[in-house]
């Protein structure tokens, strides 16, 4: 008998907003407790929500992005419960017409196929605050800085079907927040969390088994090992006979299992209904499409640009437009040094890259500017360095030792082109090595590389590897 | 002094007959003289008001005064005050100390008036009797023995018995007009959006609109005129210029077409109360108005709709009392779901909470379409009626109330008989509209007031009426014995 | 329309309302009276009526995205029942 999982995924995406979704409180990560809880945060009596205008606009540069429909007249709701991290006792958030209706992400699998998985919906809603359960006996303490702050609720379709389609999903999803500018993706701070929704059934059935959410999943890798503990759980429960409830579970990390939640069993019943504070949100075609021209270019239409206008292969492209601030970067050293795409691409994909992963340093706070990556790479198309020298320049500037051309005249890296002090230096090392001459004359050419060593060593590396291989050669053959 | 007009009391004040102060003074004695008796106030806040009298003493010193300056007023407890207990009547906030003031506080501060207190009222606003306030039922000036009428009932005694020249007031079902009606007053819930919610603490959010009890529509409009406004706290509010109310009170009404709505006059309204309103109708029709029937044919199923729209907002907005950030908190509960039920339990009144577990009950699921949905529906085919009616005349005019002044008691465990008080006030909230109650004479010694419904932002013409009508006849001049 | 003393708990557990347990039969007769009043509604043909949820016809306003609230912390927690540390306090919550 084989499974088939049946995933779909509820992504709650913060919003980059300065300020809250209905108030002018501060959103910022990590304020001391409560601080950036206003009147209209806390739930106070009488006061009343107003909505964040570039709240609207990012989910609806969402929405243009996936190809939703944008809902001209949306409406908020009240979604009821009683939690200390809820300080209304209801959450603002839209039910029957949400803003993103409709859409799709395209995903690439491990075998370079590619799936569409499609959108639901996107919603408007609040975030709630947090319970801190630590330092305190007997009590739980209740942090409402993050009540409020704007969230798009991203809902797929249950069209995922393994672990690793659920990642590829999220990935894309997340490049694509972060490209729109809309969220800063942090997973850490919780700017971007998952639901998995996951059921089994029996590979060829097109029914739905009964599905378990699992919630709160903050990382890529253990969204994939909650899916798979899931799956497993849920194909041994039911081959051993028993029946899966629907329920909520909790995923945890120390054991990479899920358990129940039990207080989140009873039944909610949520009474929605349409906000009375709050006026249906009406957008029109005009306002969405200014919004459609402030898009930027999206990760596969820039990949495609630049595999086209740089003449760069598909991996290198894909690495490139990863990340929106990685491909400006790039775009900036081309465009700065002039060198050849090609090469540009080598450095940042290869020696850039490698010294920030090695430094858990993202792109944004790199210590060698495109501009200064350029200004080396211009050393090097000019000649005045080799592409050795240049490596250890590059480590230089990386540790902050200052621009190339000022690492280059202090450490007094200028390649040597003049031709006669490269011959004078090649004549010294054939002089001192009669051996290895005779050797090589007899045919030995491996010890080529003795002597381009030697060199090397006799210029500090600064002879033009070009010149120097040419006269050398010439004066070895005698 | 205490029955001048707030026009005379300007003018006293601006021509140094006497001081904000003593004007204050007066009537803070006043207060000390025959609130025990009324019940009227849940908190005097006399430093306040002194404070307030000396800076708007000394701003008509220096000639910058406006119309309003130096005038006191008191607030209805349902307005947050910064730095005054909130309480809205109820155990839940007896504690609750504003950190912020209402938009409307803020407008009537910066016109110069005096706050001498806070009114008492129907627990959250809920309440035709003014009999559901945790600091006890507030007495009607007219009969102490009687019922002020509710939700405002603390706003309309006060200003009955001259303990100050106005009052603020609020209105979801009736609440203004109501106790208007059954204290000789006048008493305006203009249209829904004109003044701020911000700060009024939410009963139903969208039917409550704030307004203003006074002893003439020319008081009435003058406070209005200083409380409307826009307001970007209150995305409900509307960015709308308010009409000069004052300026439109001289005009004539000769061609004002009014309506009757034939449903207003049905089987349940008290043959004196008839009679009294007939009478005005005559008066009207000397100053020039003329007079139509109109059918608002879904008008009986205003109560209904109501008592589905009104308690399902309700329930939720109650939802923010929880215990965790302000209000009351159960001393007993040892669990999270104790500290919920019992704050909730203990905070809230028998009244409140049947109105809690109503609104709940209906939009709970398997309910919402039959009860929520279906009233939202009606509410629209009430709205459609008023719309229609308003085609063809400027306002309309019905009883407020079926009765004057019912005793305490009277219908203490009987909601439903309770709820019928509000029949003719309901339908305006519903749709929106502008309506006013203003007295139009007396029947065995209680006063009875007739309600003007207008078009929406029709409140300058509705004023208008009112003022024309009161300048042709002089019940609402008539003050109640035994408070002299 | 008439409801039980059960269903008075229940809605009363969802509305988190501790009552006094000699109110609830009382609490079932008077909701089951206003109920039977609200019931009236469904003699309305609302076949063909949208539902009207608010008497204005607008929509919603859009604040600029800044920050105006400055942090008031104190205050507020001056009013607040239990607090620590800026922190407000419950009993244990249980997941």
């Amino acid at each position: 008998m084989t499974w088939e999982a049946v995933i779909g995924l509820e992504v709650h995406c913060q919003l980059l907003t300065k300020s809250k979704i209905f108030s002018g409180a501060a959103t910022a990560y990590g304020a001391e407790p409560n601080t950036q809880a206003d009147a209209v945060t806390l739930g106070f009596p009488g006061v009343l929500p107003v909505l964040n205008g570039d709240a609207l606009r990012m989910a609806i540069k969402f929405g243009l992005a996936i190809g939703a429909k944008i809902t001209g007249r949306s409406v908020f709701n009240r979604k009821h419960y009683f939690y200390p991290d809820l300080p209304k006792g209801y959450q603002i958030t839209q039910f029957e017409l949400p803003i993103v209706d409709g859409g799709k992400l395209d995903i690439e699998l491990a075998d370079g196929v590619t799936k569409s998985i499609g959108i639901t919906r996107a919603h408007m809603e609040e975030d709630a605050g947090k319970s801190l359960h630590e330092n305190f006996a007997g009590v739980t303490g209740i942090d409402l800085n993050r009540a409020g702050t704007p969230l798009i609720e991203i809902v797929s379709e249950p069209e995922i079907r393994s672990a690793a389609e659920a990642v590829a999903y999220l990935k894309k999803l997340h490049q694509l927040v972060v490209y729109l500018g809309i969220s800063d993706g942090n997973m850490q701070e919780g700017s971007f969390r998952c639901d998995a929704n996951v059921s089994v059934r029996k590979r060829g059935t097109s029914e739905f088994g009964t599905r378990t959410e699992t919630k709160n999943v903050n990382s890529f890798r253990y969204v994939e090992k909650a899916i798979e503990y899931e799956i497993e759980r849920q194909i041994g429960v039911i081959e051993a006979g028993g029946t899966i409830h629907q329920e909520t579970r909790l995923f945890n990390p120390d054991t990479g299992e899920t358990r129940s939640m039990r207080s989140k069993e009873n039944a909610n019943d949520y009474r929605y209904f349409p906000d009375p504070d709050l006026l249906p949100v009406v957008v029109t075609l005009e306002d969405i499409e200014a919004i459609r021209l402030s898009l930027p270019e999206l990760p596969e239409a820039k990949r495609n640009r630049f595999m086209q206008q740089y003449a760069l292969a598909r991996y290198d492209a894909s690495v490139l437009t990863a990340e929106a601030a990685l491909a400006d970067y790039y775009e900036t050293v081309v465009k700065t040094s002039g060198g050849d795409p090609k090469i540009c691409a080598n450095w940042v994909i290869g020696d850039l890259l490698g010294l920030l992963n090695k430094q858990n340093l993202e792109i944004e706070n790199s210590p060698v500017s495109a501009a200064d990556l350029a200004g080396l790479i211009a050393r090097i198309a000019d000649k005045t360095i080799s592409g050795k020298i240049a490596k250890e320049v590059f480590e230089a500037m990386f540790a902050g030792e200052g621009s190339a051309d000022a690492i280059i005249k202090a450490k007094g890296l200028v390649q040597i082109t003049d031709e006669s002090a490269i011959a004078s230096a090649i004549d010294e090392i054939i002089a001192r090595n009669p051996g290895q001459l005779a050797e090589y004359r007899a045919g030995k050419d491996k010890l080529f590389g003795f002597f381009v060593g030697q060199a090397m060593k006799a210029t500090q590396g600064k002879a033009n590897p070009e010149a120097l291989n040419r006269l050398l050669k010439d004066k070895l053959a005698g | 002094m205490h029955k001048l007009s707030i026009k005379q009391l300007s003018d006293g004040l601006h021509g140094k007959q006497f001081s904000s102060r003593e004007l204050t003074q007066f009537y803070l004695g006043r207060i000390a003289r025959y609130e025990p008796s009324l019940n009227s106030l849940i908190t005097t806040t006399a430093d306040r008001a002194l404070a307030q009298a000396d800076a708007a003493d000394a701003v008509i010193a220096a000639g910058t005064a406006g119309p309003l300056t130096g005038v006191p007023l008191i607030q209805k407890d349902i307005f947050c005050t910064k730095g005054v207990r909130t309480s809205c009547a109820s155990k839940m906030l007896d504690k609750f100390i504003a950190p912020y003031d209402a938009t409307i506080v803020q407008k009537l501060d910066a016109a110069g008036m005096v706050m001498l207190g806070k009114a008492n009222m129907d627990e959250f606003a809920m309440g035709s009797s003014n009999e559901t306030s945790w600091y006890g039922p507030v007495k009607n000036p007219w009969d102490l023995e009687r019922v002020p009428g509710g939700s405002s009932g603390g706003s309309v005694a006060a200003v009955a018995a001259g303990l100050a020249p106005v009052a603020t007031a609020t209105d979801t079902g009736g609440s203004i007009r109501q106790p208007a009606a059954l204290t000789n007053l006048t008493g305006i819930k203009p249209t829904y959006g004109r003044v701020s919610r911000y700060g009024m603490i939410a009963f139903a959010s969208s039917l409550d609109q704030g307004g203003v009890v006074a002893r003439s529509a020319e008081d009435a409009a003058i406070v209005l005129q200083a409380m409307s406004g826009f307001d970007p706290r209150d995305s409900t509010s509307v960015d709308r210029p308010v009409d000069d109310y004052v300026a439109a009170l001289g005009n004539s009404i000769k061609g004002l077409r009014i309506g009757l709505p034939k449903e207003y006059f049905a089987e349940g309204l008290a043959p004196s109360s008839r009679a009294r309103i007939e009478q005005a109708i005559e008066v009207f029709k000397k100053l020039g108005a003329s007079f139509t029937e109109v059918s608002l044919p879904n008008s009986p199923l205003s109560v209904p709709t109501y008592y589905v729209v009104a308690p399902a907002e309700a329930s939720s907005n109650l939802s923010r009392f929880d215990g965790v950030r302000f209000g009351h908190r159960s001393e007993t509960a040892r669990t999270l779901e104790e500290l919920y039920k019992r704050s909730r339990g203990e905070g809230f009144g028998a009244e409140v909470q049947r109105r809690i577990m109503i609104g709940t009950y209906v939009l709970s699921h398997g309910y919402y379409d039959a009860y929520y949905l279906q009233a939202q529906k009606v509410r629209r085919l009430i709205y459609e009626d008023f719309r229609r009616a308003f085609e063809s005349v400027d306002l309309l005019l019905s009883p407020t109330a079926t009765d004057t002044a019912f005793k305490f008691g009277t219908n203490a465990d009987d909601p439903v008989a309770m709820y019928l008080n509000d029949i003719y006030t309901i339908a305006a909230n519903l749709a929106g509209i502008p309506a006013m109650s203003l007295s139009c004479g007396f029947a065995d010694g209680l006063p009875v007031g007739l309600q003007l419904m207008g078009n929406f932002f029709d409140e300058s013409r509705m004023l208008n009426a009112a003022h024309q009508y009161q300048q042709a006849t002089d019940w609402h001049l008539r003050s109640p014995k035994g408070f002299e | 329309m008439s409801l039980t003393a059960d269903q008075i708990r229940q809605v009363a557990h969802l509305a988190r309302l501790e009552l006094k347990p000699e109110m609830t039969d009382a609490y079932a007769r008077q909701l089951s009276n206003i109920m039977a009043m609200v019931g009236q509604l469904s003699q309305a043909d609302t076949s063909n009526v949208l539902p009207m949820a608010h008497p204005l016809d607008m929509y919603q306003r859009l604040r600029l995205d800044a920050v105006t609230e400055p942090n008031e912390r104190e205050a507020f927690q001056t009013i607040a029942p239990a607090t620590e540390n800026g922190l407000y306090l419950v009993p244990k919550v249980l997941d």
